[in-house]
């Protein structure tokens, strides 16, 4: 390394002096980077990262489930010999609730808005980099104590946080309670704040991005969905993680200096008395899902607007409604804040409340069904491409409307006194976060990759990547919904021992074997992945033949983005115009003569 | 290879249909048992409405399920590029079919909201009463509720059930103290008074299609009216801690001799051990 700076920085510098350069350039460049292209890639292989520990610890708990007490084949042995390799119950709340947290915290929300939205949005805008690229920078820097902090908490002894990803109190308060409500909940605490800081310095950033930086003629009705979903998104944390924030606080107050919000008077906790008291379990639950109904959009938004992107291009046709998704993306997030009481039914909230909840939960199925029928319409009448990113997309609509029909079981509330804290909530949110998210994010890789490493990623490959995956997670998930039905709970390390559910071992064994087929089958994306940043077939700026600005820009691009100033004409869906003869009609294109004159009296 | 993906995407609506099917009938084939994988036998009179909710729900989005199933397999099939000669429809949206699909799932959901809302009462707000209070009208503020014949209070991992015994009174003599098992007569309304000793846990018992969580610091009241004799699972539906998965109870439905004739029973027991150096409470 020192030899190839030291060539080219010219052979006046001395050996010493360069060497010491390079280091610094290159912790500049790449580690403590504040170019918002390294920083998405950061992040995108941070989650991916995280997305392997995700999927490895769901392997723990169908293991449990398919074959309860039976201990994990070779690695259980070196991980609980003391056991015999068995999972301990202790080690499988750990096990739920380490699984829900990185998939949550460290991979959807991080891989959307951190990785994608910090790579796309100057890119698809026509900025040079962020508002603010030191805030930038030190918004994944931010991930880091809180990779430190819960992996801490994981290895923690007696055991990992065992509270759920919920942490309802007052379990996760009181030491007693649990062996992982000792001093991992604190270290749990301190990780999820860090992870709050990061993503508010991302939102600050995308929405100051957003609003000041777009190129000449890109309106905000010029503006990609991709861009639309995030500018919500980034709303959307702005205004619900401060809650979330002061809730892990008063959380953490509860435990360390015995504040009392959330622990009442009189306990008995496995026969020790907490010291504090007068406080009310319920407010957590409140100020919780204040944010974290809000964060499920967070976690959806952003894969609706690149599937919505992907979709239009490869049916080779203007996205149907655009104003109408715009709308819909709008709705759901004004909506957003005022339903967050439906994950409390039967939570012991005033039952009148849960009327009301219901009613507006009911109505946020809306905006999501208005943007199911739009991408359907864009399907109409196009000349699909079934490349990668499309099947990809395909699935996130398909699978999304198996999510989104489900939830309606749950807004009704008589319903809910049935299925909740059962399978079919389990269902539920894998559908719309495996399924719709997870399955939208491969897409967007395989669509961008390109973009980024300036190679494609293997197409055939990655059609066989795309079929075993959408097969197993089926597999895995679909019969959720059956044993939701039954009112399968759960959360619980041995369902089997109750008489109503003792029959359904052989189901869950099924599952548990899609599980594992899903996880090996992403040993080819890994590859495929690695293997093709170096060693893909070059591209060069728009190999998919895409109208969005990013596609202008060379690939990789370099610092500062664009080799030339953009200027923006149009809307970035108009593929197959007629005004001109290619399929697809960039936004940078300036038009023909004379139909200048009719685009300008249309608008 | 676009056919190929179109018939994969047609997949998702007839298997899925499918195994909805074979589940409701509780098919019997090789290899694949499917008896008692749906609801649970119902026998609580105010239960059967939110199993006739499930299903009316199920059909409607079954049917929506299908139908957007079947039209994203017909476009891709048809506007594949590589079958399709027609040049595609540039087009940007289409106000009359924003309206119409956005109306009618309001119209839907919003139907389903207030029709449902009956049910939510009368499982969580209308507590069965004994009679309608001094202004002799029914469901008003000051109806005389009826009182809790047994409360049940968890903590970790069992549930404490506690009888209110002959005087309708706690904290007396004759009160009755059980664990883990609970007794009640059929054909009658039944009010239990539900609580929590340490944490969160949640008093589900899926054949009744009831569950509430029971909240440190707050006492709650639950009531259902079961219809058939029998004995079924009390289970613990909201994490409580390492041993959740084991917090397992029993609920007994008798009729009313039997019922007595147990309580007179165990009540026996009760004031035999009582006499003797107490075991461990524990
Ligand atoms: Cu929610
Ligand atoms: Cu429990």
């Amino acid at each position: 390394m020192s030899s190839t700076t030291a060539d080219s920085h010219g052979q006046t510098i001395d050996q010493d002096h360069s060497d010491r350069l390079s280091i610094s350039a290159f912790i500049g460049t790449y580690v403590f980077s504040r170019d918002h292209k390294i920083i998405g890639l950061q992040f995108l292989f941070s989650t991916l990262l995280w997305f392997l520990v995700g999927g490895l610890l769901a392997l723990g708990i169908r293991l449990q489930l398919a074959w309860p007490w039976e201990g994990m084949p070779i690695i259980g042995k070196m991980l609980f010999s003391a056991e015999g390799g068995q999972i301990s119950p202790e080690f499988y709340t750990t096990l739920f609730t380490m699984h829900a947290t990185v998939m949550i915290f460290f991979v959807i929300i991080p891989i959307l808005a951190g990785a994608f939205g910090n790579y796309l949005i100057p890119l698809m805008i026509g900025a040079d980099d962020m508002a603010f690229p030191t805030l930038n920078m030190l918004s994944y820097w931010f991930m880091w104590p809180a990779f430190i902090f819960i992996g801490m908490s994981f290895f923690e002894a007696p055991y990992g946080a065992g509270g759920g990803w919920t942490s309802y109190p007052t379990l996760s308060v009181v030491p007693e309670a649990a062996p992982g409500s000792e001093s991992a909940q604190t270290l749990w605490l301190l990780g999820v704040t860090c992870v709050g800081i990061s993503s508010m310095m991302g939102s600050v950033n995308y929405l100051t991005t957003i609003i000041q930086m777009r190129a000449p003629g890109m309106t905000m009705f010029r503006l990609p969905l991709t861009i639309w979903s995030m500018f919500i998104t980034a709303v959307l944390q702005a205004f619900a993680l401060p809650v979330l924030t002061a809730a892990g606080v008063m959380q953490l107050t509860d435990r360390i200096i015995g504040t009392g919000f959330f622990v009442p008077e009189g306990l008995i906790v496995n026969n020790s008395a907490p010291a504090t008291g007068g406080g009310q379990p319920l407010l957590w639950q409140h100020l919780f899902w204040f944010y974290s109904h809000p964060a499920v959009y967070i976690m959806i938004l952003p894969a609706m607007g690149m599937v919505s992107d992907i979709i239009a291009c490869f049916s080779r046709k203007p996205i149907f409604g655009y104003k109408p998704m715009v709308y819909s993306l709008c709705g759901i997030a004004g909506f957003g804040f005022i339903v967050w009481g439906h994950h409390m039914f039967v939570s012991g909230m005033n039952p009148y409340l849960g009327m009301t909840f219901m009613v507006s939960t009911m109505m946020i199925a809306l905006p999501s069904a208005v943007k199911t029928f739009n991408w359907l319409g864009t399907i109409w009448g196009g000349k699909i491409q079934f490349t990668t990113p499309m099947l990809f997309s395909l699935s996130f609509v398909s699978m999304f409307v198996i999510g989104g029909l489900s939830g309606i079981f749950m807004a009704a509330t008589p319903v809910d006194i049935f299925i909740h804290d059962t399978y079919f909530i389990v269902a539920h949110f894998h559908y719309v976060l495996f399924a719709g998210t997870a399955m939208a994010v491969f897409g967007a890789i395989y669509f961008w990759f390109p973009k980024m490493f300036g190679r494609m990623m293997n197409e055939w490959w990655g059609k066989v990547h795309f079929f075993f995956t959408f097969l197993f997670l089926n597999g895995t998930f679909y019969p959720m919904h059956i044993l939701g039905a039954v009112g399968f709970p759960r959360r619980l390390a041995d369902p089997y021992h109750y008489e109503t559910f003792s029959h359904l071992q052989p189901m869950n064994q099924f599952m548990t074997l899609c599980a594992i087929g899903m996880v090996a089958v992403q040993v080819i994306f890994a590859a495929n992945f690695i293997l093709s940043i170096f060693m893909g077939r070059p591209v060069g700026r728009n190999p998919w033949g895409a109208n969005g600005l990013e596609w202008s820009a060379p690939s990789p691009p370099g610092h500062g983005n664009f080799d030339f100033q953009p200027i923006v004409y149009r809307g970035p869906y108009d593929y197959g115009s007629p005004e001109v003869d290619a399929d697809f009609y960039p936004q940078i294109q300036p038009p023909p003569e004379g139909a200048q004159v009719a685009e300008e009296a249309n608008s | 290879m676009g056919r190929f993906w179109s018939l994969l995407f047609l997949m998702v609506p007839i298997l899925g249909v499918g195994l909805f099917v074979l589940a409701i009938a509780g098919t019997e084939l090789p290899g694949l048992s499917l008896r008692d994988h749906w609801l649970p036998e119902n026998i609580n009179d105010g239960g059967y409405i939110i199993d006739d909710l499930f299903n009316f729900i199920m059909y409607l989005t079954g049917a929506i399920f299908i139908a957007t199933g079947i039209a994203l397999f017909w476009f891709l099939w048809k506007y594949d590029a590589a079958k399709n000669p027609n040049p595609v429809k540039f087009v940007h949206g289409s106000h009359t079919f924003e309206v119409v699909w956005s109306l009618l799932p309001a119209a839907t959901l919003l139907f389903i909201a207030i029709f449902q809302m009956d049910a939510w009462a009368n499982h969580k707000m209308r507590r069965p009463i004994l009679g309608p209070g001094p202004d002799g009208i029914e469901h008003t503020a000051d109806d005389e509720l009826k009182p809790a014949m047994v409360e049940v209070t968890g903590r970790q991992f069992e549930w404490r059930i506690r009888y209110a015994g002959a005087d309708g009174k706690f904290d007396t003599p004759d009160d009755l103290h059980t664990v883990n098992d609970l007794h009640v007569p059929v054909d009658e309304d039944i009010v239990i008074a539900i609580k929590s000793q340490d944490v969160l846990h949640s008093f589900f018992l899926p054949n009744l299609r009831l569950k509430q969580d029971v909240v440190p610091g707050m006492k709650q009241f639950v009531w259902f009216h079961a219809n058939r004799t029998g004995t079924f699972d009390i289970v613990c539906a909201e994490l409580c801690g390492w041993g959740h998965y084991k917090m397992r109870g029993q609920i007994s439905v008798e009729s009313r001799e039997n019922f007595d004739a147990w309580f007179q029973d165990e009540f026996k027991e009760q004031g035999r051990t009582q006499l003797e150096p107490s075991e461990d409470e524990e």
